[in-house]
């Protein structure tokens, strides 16, 4: 089983993201739990989603503290939070960003960095305005194609499912973000 | 491996395939999903069903006692404050002897203002006359309300399906949402013999003296007897046509063990995890979780804990001045009962949402191993003192 | 409407329903048996307004059509002098049975 903390801001879609993700993997056969921090979420303050994800029917209810991978919707939110704490050794950390993986020198010694231009992909779609993209789609592909806890084919469906407009855009943006992530070794 | 749903939307699928009639609700954190679904279902057309908004849950539940009186299946869902604000509707429901189903959402009662999850809302009904189910997983939710109707049709009294606040209600996991026309085999039409029908008029909830209350209570309490029975008829015919396996509890790895945890609804759940840890490390211990807290278990409880050393009993409530109320209610169950009895350790945790987590669990189990009997008849878990 | 005029002894929880309620409809419980005063009305007064067709509580008044006084049906009249009381035209008078 993994467990993923995607952070966001109250807004951008990570509970949505979140629940995306767990449907495409859902979709790639496998036992998934997905859910919110509970509670009340304020537009633009930092919030969390989680995911779990397994060959094994889920059994473990509690929240996660110790994540084995996180995505970081927005990377303003480094400088606010520590987007690390309680993340396990070794653990990807999925970075929206314009910048590349080595230049987060400060967590490569204990995880491993992919970073993906979620923002220019999501604008280049037409998701979203240049102050608020919507970038919450475009990072699935991304994390997919680093965690492999789904496949494309079943991300694009994932994505109709909980998109209700611009459906194309979305798996378009998320085929991109696919192709572009930029991470080095094995996933 | 199915549709990723919330616990809310499990519900809402759940009252879906069992063809509910009429629906009527009042909003209420973290319930409102579930009415919201349903409102969207009936204005798609999706569900045939009469939705009616109400300006309290006294109102939801008097007007889902009157459709149900006319003989239409109906549902009302609720959590909290909400279900407090129908206590009297909630005792209508069970004397008036109609099947309805009611989910919960089951969410700490304030002050202080809380909306995360714990069992006093729910269990503050216990003397009502309703049968009382607890879930662990959204899976069990909707196939609950499913059964919920089943059974309730048969024996006439009502049935409360909880689900924990947010663990369950917001948290989207696989389900299998059964195909109607399947469930069309295993619940048939709502046929009461009773009901209100202007061409066989009747009086009803009319006065009824010292000479006859005291027969219409009994015969609740005959309904509650037969209940049982048919609860695990019908988990069986449900197992048959669905392949999903319910009883009154659930037993996991209680074969050999000397230690019985006893535990409801999520924290039974993720006391698998410990129990795996804890087996691991060589200890003999089982999980028994209550499924149905009304009517209660008592044989299962009996064959369960006879003869084992200790009983853990986890409860996310409290009666004040008691104890917490499922390990009350155990250990009266056994009472009258004979044979070697367990020594029975009954710890408070995750009131008003706080996380249970397996190593919080594995802590009271190592707790109780450490003590030859328990001092006090409230163990606090995590409290900060 | 049919009405279930069967008279039913309940002597125990076996022979009882389930639910509170009535085996037959209330036609068979004849309230005229509590009654100790019985409104008599006296048709050449009255205007027929209908008035005491509308608040006998227990529908004890029966309207027949418009022309016609109305009629008390004296086996679920409880006599409860309601009828009397609103007449505009007093013409409903209580008499001792
Ligand atoms: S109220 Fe009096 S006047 Fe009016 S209809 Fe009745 S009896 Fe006649
Ligand atoms: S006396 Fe009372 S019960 Fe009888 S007809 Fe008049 S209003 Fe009705």
């Amino acid at each position: 089983m993994i467990e993923i903390l995607i952070h966001g801001r109250g807004g951008q879609g990570g509970v949505k993201a979140s629940l995306s993700l767990a449907s495409a993997a859902a979709k790639s056969g496998k036992y998934v739990q997905s859910f919110p921090e509970f509670g009340v979420e304020r537009r633009g303050a930092p919030v969390k989603a989680f995911n779990r994800i397994s060959d094994e029917p889920i059994v473990i209810r509690s929240k996660i503290y110790n994540p084995d991978h996180v995505v970081v919707l927005d990377h303003t939110l480094i400088q606010s939070i520590n987007i690390t704490e309680g993340l396990k050794k070794g653990g990807w950390i999925i970075i929206n960003t314009n910048k590349k993986p080595g230049d987060f020198k400060e967590f490569c010694k204990n995880y491993k960095v992919a970073t993906i231009n979620a923002k220019e992909i999501a604008l280049r779609n037409r998701l979203g305005s240049r102050a608020a993209p919507i970038v919450n789609t475009a990072i699935l592909g991304a994390v997919i194609k680093v965690l492999k806890v789904s496949d494309k084919e079943s991300l694009a469906i994932a994505i109709k499912e909980f998109v209700p407009v611009k459906r194309e855009e979305n798996v378009k943006a998320a085929y991109e973000a696919y192709d572009e992530v930029i991470f080095e070794g094995e996933a | 491996m199915g549709k990723v749903i919330l616990g809310n939307h499990a519900v809402s699928y759940g009252v879906l395939v069992s063809r509910v009639q009429t629906i009527a609700a009042y909003p209420i954190t973290p319930q409102t999903l579930i009415v919201e679904r349903l409102s969207e279902m009936v204005a798609d057309g999706e569900l045939d069903a009469i939705f009616t908004k109400v300006e309290s849950e006294h109102s939801a539940l008097a007007s889902t006692i009157g459709s149900s009186s006319v003989g239409a299946r109906a549902f009302t869902a609720t959590s909290s404050q909400g279900l407090a604000l129908m206590h009297e509707m909630i005792h209508w429901t069970a004397g008036a002897r109609l099947p309805i189903v009611l989910a919960n959402v089951n969410r700490a009662m304030a002050p202080g203002w809380n909306i995360w999850t714990d069992q006093n809302d729910s269990l503050s009904c216990r003397d009502t006359g309703w049968m009382q189910v607890y879930c662990q997983n959204n899976q069990e939710v909707l196939d609950s309300i499913i059964m919920g109707y089943k059974v309730s049709e048969q024996v006439l009294l009502p049935t409360m399906v909880s689900l924990d606040a947010f663990v369950l209600s917001h948290t989207a996991e696989n389900v299998d949402i059964p195909d109607v026309k399947l469930v069309d085999k295993y619940l048939p039409p709502y046929k009461p013999e009773i009901k209100m029908d202007i061409d066989d008029p009747r009086s009803f909830g009319a006065l009824s003296s010292p000479d006859n209350y005291m027969e219409f209570r009994y015969k609740m309490q005959e309904a509650m007897d037969k209940a049982e029975d048919i609860i695990i008829k019908e988990g069986k015919e449900f197992e048959r046509i669905f392949g999903r396996k319910y009883g009154m509890v659930e037993e996991y790895r209680t074969e050999g063990a000397e230690i019985i945890l006893v535990v409801s609804a999520t924290i039974a759940s993720t006391a698998r995890a410990s129990i795996d840890s804890l087996r691991a490390k060589g200890i003999k211990i089982g999980l028994l979780r209550i499924r149905v807290f009304r009517p209660f278990p008592v044989k299962d409880i009996a064959r369960v804990l006879l003869n084992k050393k200790k009983a853990i009993v986890i409860d996310r409530n409290i009666s004040y001045g008691k104890s917490g109320i499922f390990f009350d209610e155990i250990k009266g169950a056994f009472y009258n009962i004979e044979g070697e009895k367990p020594k029975i350790f009954g710890y408070i945790a995750g009131l008003g949402g706080r996380d249970v987590t397996p190593e919080a669990i594995s802590d009271m189990v190592n707790d109780a191993m450490r003590k030859d009997k328990p001092e006090k008849d409230i163990i606090w878990s995590g409290v900060k003192l | 409407m049919k009405h279930n005029k069967k008279k039913v002894e309940i002597n125990g929880a076996s022979n009882m329903p389930d639910m509170p309620a009535s085996l037959g409809s209330m036609a068979s419980n004849k309230t005229s048996s509590w009654r100790n005063l019985r409104p008599e009305i006296d048709e050449s007064k009255c205007i027929k307004c209908f008035i005491c067709w509308k608040f006998c509580p227990d529908a004890a008044i029966d309207f027949i059509d418009e022309n016609t006084p109305p009629k008390i049906n004296y086996d679920y009249c409880k006599g409860c002098g309601i009828c009397a009381v609103e007449c505009p035209t007093k013409c409903i008078e209580m008499v001792e049975e």
